[in-house]
Order: C-alpha cells, then structure tokens, then sequence
C-alpha cells in the first residue's frame, strides 16, 4: 500500500467491458516524506476522493478486489483511503541499515 | 517476508470497509549498510507494532488475507511480527 496525492481525473469513452461507471484519477505516488517517488498514474477511485486529496492506494491484483460486484476487471491501482491525519517521526531517516554480527533491537 | 522500521502512522476515516479497525503504520524496510534506501510502504497492524519498532512485514495479497481471515479483502502489507534481535554472520553483508 502507497500514499499519493490526486492530481486530477482522467475520462475514457471507448473501455474493457466491466469499467464502465469507474472513476479513474490521476495520482501521483508518494514517499513517506510526502516526495514524488514514482511517475504519475491512473487509479480507479472507491471512496470518493477529490482533487488534491492526500489517500492511500492499493495495488496488483487486490486493486481489483477493491471493487464491489466487479472481482475480474483490468484494474491494478485503486484508492482505498482518505487520510485524515499522518505522522511522520522526525528519527525515520537514521538507523535503518542492518548490521553483521547480534544486534538487538528491544 | 521483510525487516522493516515502524517510522509513522496515519488515521484514514473514510476508507474501504476491509479497512475498517486496522491501523495503518509507515514501513521502511530495512537494507544492509551502504546500500541504497528502499522504498517505503504503507502496512496493516497485526502485531499491535509502534512507531520505532523494528517489524516483521508480510508483503504478499493472498498470505495477508489468510493472517487476517479475511476472504476477499484488498490488503497487501501486513505486520506479523516485532523483532526481538537479528543475527548476521560476519562477512555476508559486504
């Protein structure tokens, strides 16, 4: 699962049978540090998100599972939540490598 | 499976039924030193983890829906585990 931001909507006439009434937006893909991590892409919508709204999005074959009624769509990026709230420790970037030999962490 | 630091966490009010009373907690997954850093991920609590702890992340669709009983939910990342200690022996991380 990913954070990104909604950057716009994306409209398509001609599709696969199964897409029809799908939302699809456009999403930019985000790191923890709210940083574009990853080109922009097409996410079909769930929940009802908007323009410039930070969710969380769910990829690969559970993006179709996402969808009620619809289990065998082409769908491989779906927005599964809105955040209300996120919290980052400002420590996050210190001491994520590991080391050889015993290390304890508790 | 992978290691992976807790580094956040984040409240979504609206989000998918499959989502509902599961916390959400800001992955880093772990790299051997001088490598370059990961991506992070999004994950689901399963092991009652905090920010800070190092943890043990199921990161595959069909394993997460069995941990959580959960048939058909649309869940990829799942936390199993806290990790006490890792050992590494001398010489393999180069």
């Amino acid at each position: 699962m990913q954070l990104s931001r909604v950057i716009g909507n994306a409209v398509c006439t001609m599709k696969y049978p199964g897409l029809e009434g799908l939302k699809l937006l456009i999403v930019q893909p985000l790191n923890k540090n709210l940083q574009p991590s990853a080109p922009i892409q097409v996410a079909a919508d769930t929940i009802g998100a908007g323009i410039g709204q930070l969710c969380v999005m769910v990829r690969s074959r559970e993006a179709a599972q996402a969808l009620p009624y619809r289990q065998d769509i082409p769908i491989d990026l779906t927005i599964i939540g809105l955040v209300d709230e996120y919290n980052l420790t400002p420590f996050s970037l210190d001491n994520i490598s590991l080391q050889e030999g015993y290390t304890n962490f508790t | 499976m992978i290691l992976g630091k807790v580094v956040g966490n984040l409240v979504t009010t609206i989000s998918h039924t499959d989502y509902n009373n599961h916390r959400l907690l800001v992955v880093q997954p772990l790299i051997p030193k001088n490598e370059k850093e990961d991506e992070d991920f999004i994950a689901i609590d399963n092991a009652q983890a905090g920010v800070g702890d190092i943890v043990l992340v199921l990161r595959e669709g069909n394993g997460a829906r069995q941990v959580l009983h959960t048939p058909k939910a649309c869940i990829i990342s799942v936390i199993v585990g806290i990790i006490d200690s890792v050992y590494i022996e001398r010489g393999e991380l180069s």
